[in-house]
Order: structure tokens, then sequence, then C-alpha cells
């Protein structure tokens, strides 16, 4: 199978760094004028150091009226659902890395069922599942059986998990999966070997070949990210992801596809950042993300400070989580550590509120399951099955 | 002069402008441009509808209130299987044969996939829907769905929401000389103008929603597109000078002729 791994290695990092150094005005001109339609050239002008000193505020007007343009006055609100801490890999910015003396936890089907009794109470219609990657714990099966679990409760599920087989996401698919995020983390091999120490994620090629293999399963959106601070080049990482991206989108056109753009913040494992990414660091990713993606899903998380949110919700972002635990039971008040620390710790009515006073709508769905109904005949049973047993939650009707 | 009423299936319509329903920064404002638009039929994207939750749901109970015909479409799917399900959901959810008929498998420009499209069509027909179909501009694909049983044919003025007018023109023309059934224009009406001439150039109808949805003040842009379609068909009513590209000589040289 011929994945993005063949166009990767021929690319060379420092004269990628090299081209985006040295980009000239009249480059950066040419991609506002033509609305970033030149391909990655134009997302180079857009991401150079240039940009950002001389142009941010052209960018980001553009990037504010393409996006207008293309989801309307409106932003969407899912919730991560943390369903295990349990981690093979050892990675030194990881809260969950497995040198980490942390209490562990994987929650059983009761203790998932009151969690999404939780979130639907909030609102929440689109949750995104989150786990470490360890294969004997939380595995294909234990996914598959916590999609078929909450399916009847939630219109859009979404993964962030191990990499798996392509066979391995068609079953997920079956059992009513919508999307998989998987974050390369870092484009640079050094960075990447340095610090993914140890376990499966250390192989750098499986995970980077990890979105052909779902754009083959046929899963409905792929979500890609680079954890900002891991390498110091912040420019050339993103330049690969919207060159992956870009190559993703070519070879699975019907498939979706969302960038986020987690910083790396202060966690268990606690290491510096090699680069901080600063504000106005992270608002040029995005504006130039946007120009170079008119459709793209763009995602914002509760790393980020209530009051950063705020003003870069006109700027790009399409959809937000809101009121995130990211540890396992989270939202049942369970103690144990978090992946990352929380810097919005604003309710999800909170968020709505503003949402609504800055005049946007809050869009709780996007998605219905009667759209995945006709690949997935067994839902059906599945679903009344649900309904009729004893549990404890509580649907908000 | 009468600008003659719209009739799509059994049903007459007084206003010829079709409003969707995504993008809106409210209820409150998509109820306020329904009804400044005076606009007798909306589109909603089945997969935003949310019929069990309503306290969460901006769009379907602030239709309702309006008392608008409700027009469910299956925008997200991607061929005709999941289209037949989903038209078949929003038959039991929302208690309506109609169907705006949407698959497009490119998320990318949202492009309609014609072959799909044509088959869903030929279903549902015979299942009892009434299918106004968002198609691409051609000519040929127009009368096969009619043949196929289509209530109305949806051709595209340009891209989903590029507000770009009707890049389409040409083959535009064609598709409402040979219609027998409605032709509403759907998709790419970025400005009142675009709307004026579509109905200029003889179209039943169009759909607009983006340049509704976005602009600083949705109320007052209804009122323009309003006045737009109407002022666009009264002129396809009266009859509209040719136009010449050259100037007509006051000596012509056969004037000796008569």
């Amino acid at each position: 199978m011929t994945t993005y791994i063949e166009k990767f290695n021929q690319i060379s990092w420092e004269s990628l760094t090299r081209k985006i150094e040295s980009v000239t005005r009249e480059k950066v001109f040419l991609a506002i004028n033509r609305e970033g339609r030149g391909g990655t050239d134009d997302f180079i002008a857009l991401v150079s150091p240039l940009a950002s000193k001389e142009f941010l505020e052209p960018i980001a007007r553009l990037s504010h009226s393409l996006t207008e343009k293309r989801f309307g006055k409106a932003m969407r609100l899912f919730a991560p659902l943390y369903l295990s801490n349990e981690c093979n890999n050892v990675c030194d910015y990881c809260g969950f890395s497995l040198g980490n003396e942390i209490v562990r936890k994987t929650l059983n089907e009761a203790e998932i069922l009151r969690e999404a009794g939780l979130l639907r109470k909030m609102g929440f219609d689109h949750v995104l599942l989150v786990t470490g990657e360890s294969s004997k714990k939380v595995g294909l099966d234990y996914i598959n059986q916590a999609l078929r679990t909450l399916r009847p409760y939630f219109s859009n599920l979404s993964i962030e998990v191990q990499p798996m087989q392509q066979e391995d996401y068609e079953s997920l698919k079956a059992n009513g999966l919508h999307a998989v995020l998987v974050y390369q983390e870092t484009y640079n091999r050094e960075s990447y070997a340095k610090h993914h120490i140890k376990g499966k994620k250390s192989n750098f090629d499986w995970r980077l070949a990890t979105p052909d293999r779902l754009g083959k399963a046929g899963v409905h959106k792929i979500g890609l990210g680079c954890l900002f601070g891991l390498t110091k080049d912040w420019r050339t990482d993103a330049f690969f992801a919207a060159h992956h991206m870009d190559y993703l989108q070519r070879k699975y056109w019907k498939t979706q596809y969302s960038m986020s753009f987690p910083r790396l913040r202060p966690c268990a494992g606690e290491i510096p950042p090699e680069i901080t990414l600063s504000d106005r660091d992270l608002v040029q990713l995005i504006c130039a993300f946007r120009i170079f993606n008119h459709e793209l899903e763009i995602s914002i998380s509760t790393r980020e400070s209530s009051e950063l949110r705020n003003h870069l919700i006109p700027l790009g972002v399409t959809t937000m989580s809101a009121g995130s635990k990211t540890n396992p039971g989270g939202y049942g008040e369970d103690d144990s550590l978090e992946q990352f620390e929380i810097s919005d710790d604003r309710s999800v009515s909170e968020v709505s509120e503003f949402l609504n006073s800055a005049g946007y709508d809050v869009v709780w769905k996007d998605w219905d399951s009667s759209y995945d109904e006709p690949n997935n005949i067994d839902y059906e049973t599945d679903f009344s099955k649900e309904q009729s047993s004893d549990r404890n939650l509580t649907l908000v009707s | 002069m009468s600008d003659g009423t719209l009739k799509i299936a059994d049903q007459s319509f007084d206003s010829r402008l079709f409003v969707g329903t995504g993008k809106f920064s409210s209820g409150e404002t998509l109820s306020q441009v329904i009804e400044y638009s005076e606009t007798e039929m909306v589109t909603v994207a089945m997969k935003r509808a949310n019929p069990k939750d309503q306290a969460r749901d901006s769009i379907l109970p602030f239709i309702k209130k309006c008392g608008v015909r409700l027009l469910p479409n299956t925008s997200g799917v991607r061929d005709a299987k999941e289209a037949v399900f989903v038209a078949q959901m929003a038959r039991e959810a929302l208690n309506t044969n109609w169907l705006k008929l949407e698959i497009h498998p490119d998320p990318k420009y949202l492009m309609p996939d014609p072959v799909e499209t044509l088959n869903a069509t030929q279903e549902l027909a015979k299942d009892g829907f009434i299918i106004l179909p968002y198609c691409h501009a051609d000519p040929v694909l127009c009368k096969k769905l009619e043949d196929a049983g289509a209530a109305a044919v949806m051709p595209l003025g340009s891209a989903i929401g590029s507000n770009r007018g009707l890049d389409s023109r040409e083959f535009i023309r064609i598709i409402i000389e040979q219609a027998s059934l409605p032709v509403i224009i759907d998709a790419g009406i970025g400005r009142p103008s675009h709307a004026a001439e579509a109905m200029e150039m003889g179209a039943s109808a169009v759909l607009v929603n983006t340049a509704l949805a976005v602009s600083n003040d949705p109320m007052t842009m209804a009122i323009a597109f309003k006045d737009a379609v109407r002022a666009g068909r009264s002129a396809y009513i009266a009859g509209m000078g040719s136009e010449s590209s050259d100037a007509q000589p006051t000596s012509p040289l056969t004037g000796f002729l008569s």
C-alpha cells in the first residue's frame, strides 16, 4: 500500500525550513490575493515569519471572512470523554506515560454510561472518546464495546486512541464510529524519537501511515495535528501537517478533515517545551490553515485560556470543546490524574452563553445516526437492547 | 399584471424565494429572516434537526413558529443508499414527503453526484416522495431527473456557499428553455442581483442561504432578496428587449429598400 511516507521522505526538513524563512513580500501578497488557492506554496508564505511580522492583520481578516462564508455564524461544541489512562508508551511530555506513578483507571460499562449521562445533561451530542495506548487493556474490543454502549445516546462519536489496522477501523465504523483523531505530534524524525522513548508510539512510520489506513477504511473524518512545543521549527512542522492533509484530501476525497493546534502544557511528566508557541504564533497558524483549506474543521480545546479562546472564535475556529475533564471518570468527579491541565475551566453553559452573546449560534448536533444506518444493519437490534436494559442513564428529552 | 403562482407537485407558492436555514447566528434571526423574506418554504438539513432535544435545536422550533412549509434535505449523505435512508427518516420524523435531495460525496466543494442523485430520485419517486434534487447545471441530467419522477429540478448557480452567482449561466439558460418542471436555482446566489438575474432568465424560483445568514443585517438582506426576486420575475414576464453589441446606424445600408 502506498502511503504518505513515500511523499514525506522526499522533502528535506532543512531546505523546507530555509524556504519558509526566506519568503518574500510578493509571495505573501499573492497568497492573500488568491485566497490561498496556490496550494502548499501559499501555505509556506502564510506561515512564514515575514507574514507574522507584516501581514497578520490582513491574514486574520481574510481567515475570518472565509470561515464565516463557509461555516456561518455558528460554533460546534463537543466534549472529550476519557475512558482510560492506561498506556504502554513512554513519552516525556504526557501525563499518561507508562513511567508515571499515577492511579490507572479504565472505565467499565456502567461507569461509561454514568459519564455519558452527565454529558447528555450538559447538552452534548458530539463526543470524543479518548484512551491511552494499551492494546491489552483498551484495544479494539474495548473501543468497539464502548461505541456500542454509547451509540444510542449520541449523534456523533469520535475517537482519539492508539493507531490501528485498516480492518479494525472498518469494524469500529460498523459500530458507529464517525471520526478518528491521530496527531503525528511532530513531523521531525529526530525530535519524535527523542520524545517518544518506548512503546508502539515510538514507531514514527506506523503512526504517519495511520491516516492512510483511515482513508482506506472510509472513516468519515480524519483529524490531524501537531503538539506544538515539541520541535523548535514549529513552522516546518505546520507545513508538513498541511502537506499531509493536502495529500490525504486528494487521495481520500470523500473524507472530511480537521486540524487541531495543541500547545505543550504542564503535566505530571513535566518537560519544559523546546519552544513556546506564542498566542501570536497560534493565531497565525489558525489563519494560515483556514486560508489554505477553506472547508477545514478547526478545533480549539480547553487547553487554551477562556480569554484567548474568546478572541480566537472569529478567526477561523469552527469547533470547540467545553467543560472538559481530561481524566477517566472526571465528569463524575473522579480524582485520578488528568492528561493535561485545563486552562478554560468555564462551565458548558458559560461557554455557550458567551458564544450567543458574541453572535454565534451553538450547534450541538451536526450529524444524525440515520446517516450511518444503511451501512450498519445490526444497529436497530442493539438500540432496542440498550433501551430495554436496566441502566442508570437518564436521557435528556 | 400578475406574476403568476408557482406550482410544485400539488402545492402553490406565491413567493418564489426559498430559504436555507444553516449558518444563522440564532434561531431568532432565522425566524425574522423567514418573516421578512416572505418565503413560503425553507429547507433544513436532517443532520442539524434535533426533534428529540428541541431546547438545543436552533432551527426546527423556529421554522415551525413561522408556519412555512418544511423541506427536509439530505445534506451530508454520500450516496443514494444513505440518501434513501435519511429520506425515510425525515418523512417519519418531520411528517412530510417533500424532500430536497442532496448527495455530495465531496466535502470540499460539495459538488452533487449526478449518478447517485438520479438513482435516488428514481427510487424515492416510486416510494411516493415529492423530490427536488440539487444537481449540476447539466441539461441532459435535468431531463433525466424529470423522467425519473422529480417534482422540480434545482441546478446550481455555482458552488454552495461561494456567493459567485450564475457561473453556470449558459447551461441554466438551456435547462430553463427545455424544462417541463419548475427550475429552482440553488447554490451560489450571493447577491440580490444574482437572484434577479436568475429570475429574469425565467427560473421558477431561487434558494438562498449563505448570503442571508452571514450578512451583517440579515433582515434587511431578506427584504432585498424578496424585492430582487419579484423584480426579476416581473421583468421576465414583461419580456425584455434583446441586447445588441452593435450600434444601430441611423442610415442603414438597406434603408433605401423601404
